[in-house]
């Protein structure tokens, strides 16, 4: 008999070694989050996925689960503090979705969506952010970037290339790109690497796709993020599902 | 049930297409119902270029001169309920994506150096509303009751919202009608 911490009043088992958020998530509970990525070390910077752990508020992916945890997420107070966090990213970059190619297939934009934020909620900085087209195949605007790392964590355990960092601190932290120029095209970034395919959001674009996949047939077109995270959430093979 | 008091709904665009407002006419026939439980006030509907005492007042566009903060206000005093439809009234959208750059220079570069402009001049007619140095959403300048998103939102979502809150409900839009392109 596995171990089980309480989900919003449900029991959920968990093996040695997991997150509350693995957890949850492999066992059919979505818990909103935006920088953690199931194939990654957790990173715990967006807050999304605050739950209440014993009253306290906790990241659920960096959170390891224990017996007996008394894990609240599902809540008006939590899903309040994820809407003001959502739209605090929208309000510091220039998240215009009108024009972005990632929309309809963006996180952020399929989280403000389905926590139901309407409103702006603060005053835009509106930030000058000169996109990267220097790359042949690859487009980088800066003006989306949410600070995640999850291309930065990409780029060097995955691909072994350190093309991408943060640098700068506070409200000056911006994702930069490692090479004397600073420029994408002076990196030997390819397309098939794995930062290609992370960015949550409208940063890292491969060139001359666009809108090849028409909106309204998007990814979360189909389905909400919170049904999206838990079709996607890495299981255990069961004997029943595997052939 | 008769001669119920009929709710009064203004409408305007500021700095906006005025493709929210085609989006009200998308609600198409349902249009029919909803005039049976409100009458417009000023509106491009009605072409009334003042807006008297409202129940709603629906807001597209966002604040880009001297104009559209007088009709905002025009239309937060008299409205018992505002509410700001679309990107551009709820964040500045299209119109907001210069406002990192400076005002006279995208002037400049569009009436007097852009190639092709042989005699162009910046215009200056004492009529034309100054424009403000950046573009703002309406909740910068007065307070906003709703938002409805969307570029422009949907007829079916600007029916579902407008319809739960004539009914008492709290609007809510849900997958497939919130949209913010």
């Amino acid at each position: 008999m596995t171990d089980t911490f309480q989900l919003d009043g449900v029991a959920v088992p968990f093996e040695p070694g997991q997150t509350v958020m693995q957890a949850a998530l492999a066992a059919d509970h979505y818990i909103p989050h935006l920088c953690y990525h199931p194939e990654f070390k957790p990173h715990g910077s967006c807050k999304l996925c605050t739950v209440k752990v014993n009253g306290r508020t906790m990241a659920s992916c960096t959170m390891p689960a224990e017996a007996g945890l008394e894990v609240e997420s599902e809540i008006e107070e939590l899903n309040a503090l994820r809407r003001t966090l959502v739209q605090m990213l929208f309000a510091e970059g220039n998240h215009f979705c009108p024009s972005c190619e990632k929309s309809g297939n963006c996180m952020l934009q399929a989280l403000g969506y389905d926590l139901e934020v309407h409103a702006a909620g603060f005053r835009h900085q509106y930030p000058d952010r000169p996109l990267d087209a220097s790359h042949p195949d690859i487009l980088l605007d800066f003006n989306r970037c949410i600070l995640c790392e999850l291309c930065v964590r990409a780029s060097s355990e995955v691909d072994g290339k350190n093309v991408f960092a943060l640098a700068g601190r506070g409200n000056t932290k911006h994702l930069i790109v490692n090479a004397e120029s600073g420029q994408l095209r002076d990196t030997d970034i390819a397309l098939s690497d794995k930062a290609m395919q992370v960015c949550p959001v409208g940063v890292i674009l491969p060139k001359r796709v666009g809108f090849s996949q028409p909106i309204g047939e998007r990814r979360y077109d189909a389905s909400p993020i919170s049904a999206q995270a838990l079709a996607d959430a890495p299981r255990p093979p069961s004997g029943a599902e595997h052939d | 049930m008769t001669d119920k008091k009929k709710l009064r709904i203004a409408t305007t665009s500021l700095a906006g297409c005025f493709g929210c407002h085609m989006s009200i006419l998308d609600i198409d026939e349902r249009l029919f119902p909803l005039l049976e439980l409100v009458e417009f006030d000023r509106s491009p509907i009605t072409d009334i270029k003042h807006c008297g005492p409202c129940d709603i007042g629906i807001v597209e566009g966002g604040i880009c001169n001297a104009e559209n903060v007088h009709v905002l206000r025009e239309f937060r005093k008299n409205c018992k309920v505002l509410i700001a439809i679309g990107a551009c009234a709820i964040n500045g959208g299209l119109p907001a994506q210069r406002n990192h750059l400076d005002l006279s220079a995208c002037l400049t570069e569009v009436y007097l150096t852009e190639p092709g402009l042989v005699h162009g001049h910046i215009p200056n007619d004492p009529e034309l509303p100054l424009p403000l140095d950046k573009v703002h959403p309406l909740h910068e300048v007065v307070k906003v009751d709703y938002f409805i998103p969307g570029c422009p939102p949907s007829g079916d979502a600007i029916w579902k919202f407008l319809t739960d809150l004539i009914s008492g409900k709290t609007p809510e839009l849900g997958h497939g009608l919130i949209h913010y392109d």
